[in-house]
């Protein structure tokens, strides 16, 4: 387990920005952030790396067996870029435009490894190279406006991974990139990923980043997690009226191996792993290449809605009106779908759904859901 | 890079030819007469028609401009017959009030003035630097909110009321400074310093509240930029984060500005050297336009001008060398 987060809280003097999530990692592992604008992505991300600085952080991370949350300024800054490396949406905002490229993967090389300047240089050109920038070692001598969007991003990965990190952290890393760059970057993450054994914090608003490269999903509705499962698990079956809705907003996922040369003109990226992501009724119609939102817009930090943050805008909440969502705040529970007949009175027919707990997070990836009526089906539409 | 320097070299000499003539045009349609001014209060009506055809004020004004311009390349000799004068190259004209040519008199003052320039330059930028760093990486506190209101007096503060201040202070009172007496640097350094630095304190407290201001708010600017998180994820010490990464950008508008103050002080400071009287480059202008003495006002126009323009090549080739992204454009 290289990072575990529980109740994770990040308060602004403006609000909550984020409100008790939590989550394990394994190495080699890619987890999958999904939500809406304003949900809290970033602001979790950056209190991992330890960079926020008018924020409270409270809660617990732990990495490597370390608790990071009130470790001292100069602990986190040890960490910081040796062995948890994050990567930004916009790369050419994120890289300095007055030193080259090379400059800037050897400054982090060089003063965490202390080496020489020469080796740290070198080290820099051999890192450009195994992103698969051509010509690497005239590249380096170049700055960032030189380069396209797409080479930008491979050079922040080669920054983000020169010290060998164990922890990479993405926020959004394709999201200002056309469709074609997107799948070349997300393999190349990939591809590092499992040549190196890292685990992969990946966050995104795109369903179809999480289908081509997480293994687990957490997703984030106003600071809180509303669902936590394997991948496969959220596609096939998500719980929670807002995944179910996120899934019937997104662009159709087609299916295909991860890979495949994308279809950019369908407006989406190609699901690997997934036989069929938007199979089961799960989705509501979607308008090919046009995004169908959530009607609604995400609740305020300063006053989120009471009990449910989601119900002003739930459509299961909408079709059956039920007390607890407006009075108490739904709680994460493991739900397990049973293929067997229940307990005493409990009558199932086929496949069945039963509240089986509501403790911290076990250590196999489970489905987990905060919905009061999680055991209704269906109800999206 | 050679071919470049060469145009834009070329186009401050056109852009000194235009102000040349500009000055010229303006004089010529002012209704006062040079020629009057020049010879003085008890000239007769006739003496003045000499001094006339010897300043050349006679002639069309083309011919005028033409008999200028050649003149500071191969110099000229003015009037004829015994009054002639020989103004020799480069020869800016004649000052028939001082009784010596335009250049001599600038080449005189000139060292005072870029005393004062220089020194106050560096002052402030010390002070206007260190002020607005400390503003902007502590903003929001009581540290920041006091010197912010501290530069707002002392940006605001006449010259003349920043000047007596000081003399009042650090001259009268306490006696920590002589009364400012221009010493050349020739006469050693420690004379030449003492003596400027009640000027440079006063026109640096002007300019340093200014840089401290505008240093802060491009400093905030600068740290907020996605760049710095950058570097704060790669783990770099905070002191890097905030010289090598902010601070490097923050400075680039500031040096743009710098390099206009600096231009327009070296070509004299009027107020500062009126007040404290010292014989520069401000003083002459000063005098020269209370005396409508032509011939120095063009001269002193053409100079001021020409440390301008200079400090604009100045400013782009520093820019260049700072921001890649202008090399490459
Ligand atoms: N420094 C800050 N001070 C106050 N509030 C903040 C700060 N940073 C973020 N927030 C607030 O925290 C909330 C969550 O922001 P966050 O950046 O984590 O969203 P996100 O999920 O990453 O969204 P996006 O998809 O737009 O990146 C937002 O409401 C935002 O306004
Ligand atoms: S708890 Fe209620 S309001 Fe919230 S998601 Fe579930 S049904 Fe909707
Ligand atoms: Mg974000």
């Amino acid at each position: 387990m290289i990072l575990r987060v529980r109740d994770l809280r990040v308060a602004f003097p403006a609000g909550t920005a984020v409100d008790g999530i939590g989550f394990d990692l394994d190495r080699g592992r890619t987890l999958g952030v999904v939500g809406e604008s304003g949900s809290g992505k970033s602001v979790s991300s950056l209190a991992i790396m330890g960079l926020h600085r008018e924020a409270a952080v409270s809660g617990s991370i732990v990495f490597d067996g370390e608790e990071l949350v009130g470790a001292p300024a100069s602990r986190l800054r040890e960490l910081r870029g040796r062995r948890i490396a994050m990567i930004f949406q916009d790369p050419l905002s994120s890289l300095h435009p007055f030193y080259t490229v090379g400059e800037q993967i050897a400054e982090a090389y060089r003063l965490h490894l202390r080496v020489s300047r020469r080796v740290a240089r070198e080290r820099a050109v051999e890192m450009l190279a195994e992103v698969g920038i051509p010509e690497p070692r005239r590249r380096a001598g170049e700055h960032p406006h030189r380069f396209s969007g797409g080479m930008r991003q491979r050079v922040m990965i080669a920054m983000a991974l020169s010290c060998e990190p164990d922890l990479l952290i993405a926020d959004e890393p394709t999201t200002a990139l056309d469709v074609t760059v997107q799948a070349q970057i997300l393999e190349l993450i990939r591809r590092i990923q499992r040549d190196r054994g890292i685990a992969v914090m990946m966050i995104t608003h795109d369903l179809g980043v999480v289908a081509r490269v997480a293994d687990e999903v957490l997703v984030m509705y106003g600071g809180r997690t509303v669902e936590h499962a394997p991948v496969r698990e959220i596609f096939r079956a998500p719980r929670h009226p807002y995944t179910q809705g996120l899934l019937a907003s997104a662009p159709r996922l087609p299916a295909g191996g991860a890979g495949d040369s994308p279809d950019p003109a369908a407006g989406s990226v190609a699901a690997g792993g997934s036989p069929d992501p938007v199979a089961g009724g799960v989705a509501g119609p979607v308008v090919k290449g046009r995004l169908r939102a959530i009607p609604g817009s995400p609740p305020s930090l300063l006053a989120p809605p009471p009990g449910c943050r989601f119900h002003p805008r739930c459509a299961r909440y909408a079709a059956a009106p039920d007390d607890a969502c407006v009075t108490e705040a739904p709680e994460l529970r493991e739900l397990r779908e049973l293929c067997v007949l229940g307990e005493v009175g409990e009558v199932h027919a086929g496949r069945a759904l039963r509240l089986v707990g509501a403790e911290g997070p076990p250590a196999g990836p489970v489905h987990r859901t905060a919905c009061h009526l999680a055991e209704t089906r269906g109800g999206s539409r | 890079m050679t071919r470049y320097l060469l145009r834009r070299l070329a186009a401050v000499a056109g852009v000194l030819l235009v102000i040349c003539a500009v000055t010229f045009a303006v004089f010529y349609v002012l209704p006062s007469d040079p020629a009057a001014h020049a010879c003085g209060k008890t000239c007769t009506p006739e003496q003045v028609t000499l001094v006339r055809a010897q300043m050349g004020l006679d002639r069309p004004v083309y011919e005028q401009f033409g008999g200028y311009v050649t003149g500071i390349f191969t110099g000229r000799v003015l009037g004829d017959g015994p009054t002639a004068l020989e103004c020799s190259v480069p020869c800016f004209g004649y000052s028939y009030q001082n009784a010596l040519p335009v250049w001599d008199l600038l080449t005189d003052r000139l060292p005072v003035s870029v005393s004062l320039a220089l020194g106050a330059a560096a002052l402030w930028l010390a002070g206007g630097l260190a002020v607005g760093l400390v503003a902007a990486l502590r903003r929001g506190t009581a540290l920041d909110r006091s010197l912010m209101a501290a530069t707002l007096a002392s940006a605001s503060a006449p010259v003349y009321f920043t000047a007596m201040m000081l003399l009042l202070i650090l001259v009268q009172r306490l006696e920590w400074l002589p009364y400012p007496d221009y010493r050349p640097i020739s006469e050693g350094p420690a004379a030449w310093a003492g003596n400027l630095l009640l000027p440079w304190m006063t026109l640096a407290s002007l300019y340093a509240a200014m840089y401290a201001r505008l240093t802060r708010a491009s400093m905030i600017e600068t740290m907020a930029e996605p760049y710095i998180r950058t570097a704060r994820a790669k783990g770099l010490y905070e002191r890097t984060v905030v010289t090598k990464h902010g601070l490097r950008s923050a400075l680039t508008p500031i040096v743009t500005i710098f390099g206009m103050d600096l231009g327009g002080l070296l070509a004299g400071a009027v107020i500062t050297e009126h007040v404290f009287g010292l014989p520069g480059v401000g003083q002459l202008t000063y005098d020269a336009i209370f005396k409508a003495d032509q011939p120095v006002v063009l001269g002193v126009t053409l100079l001021a001008a020409f440390f301008i323009t200079l400090a604009n090549l100045g400013v782009d080739l520093v820019y260049a060398v700072i921001d890649p992204r202008v090399r490459y454009a």
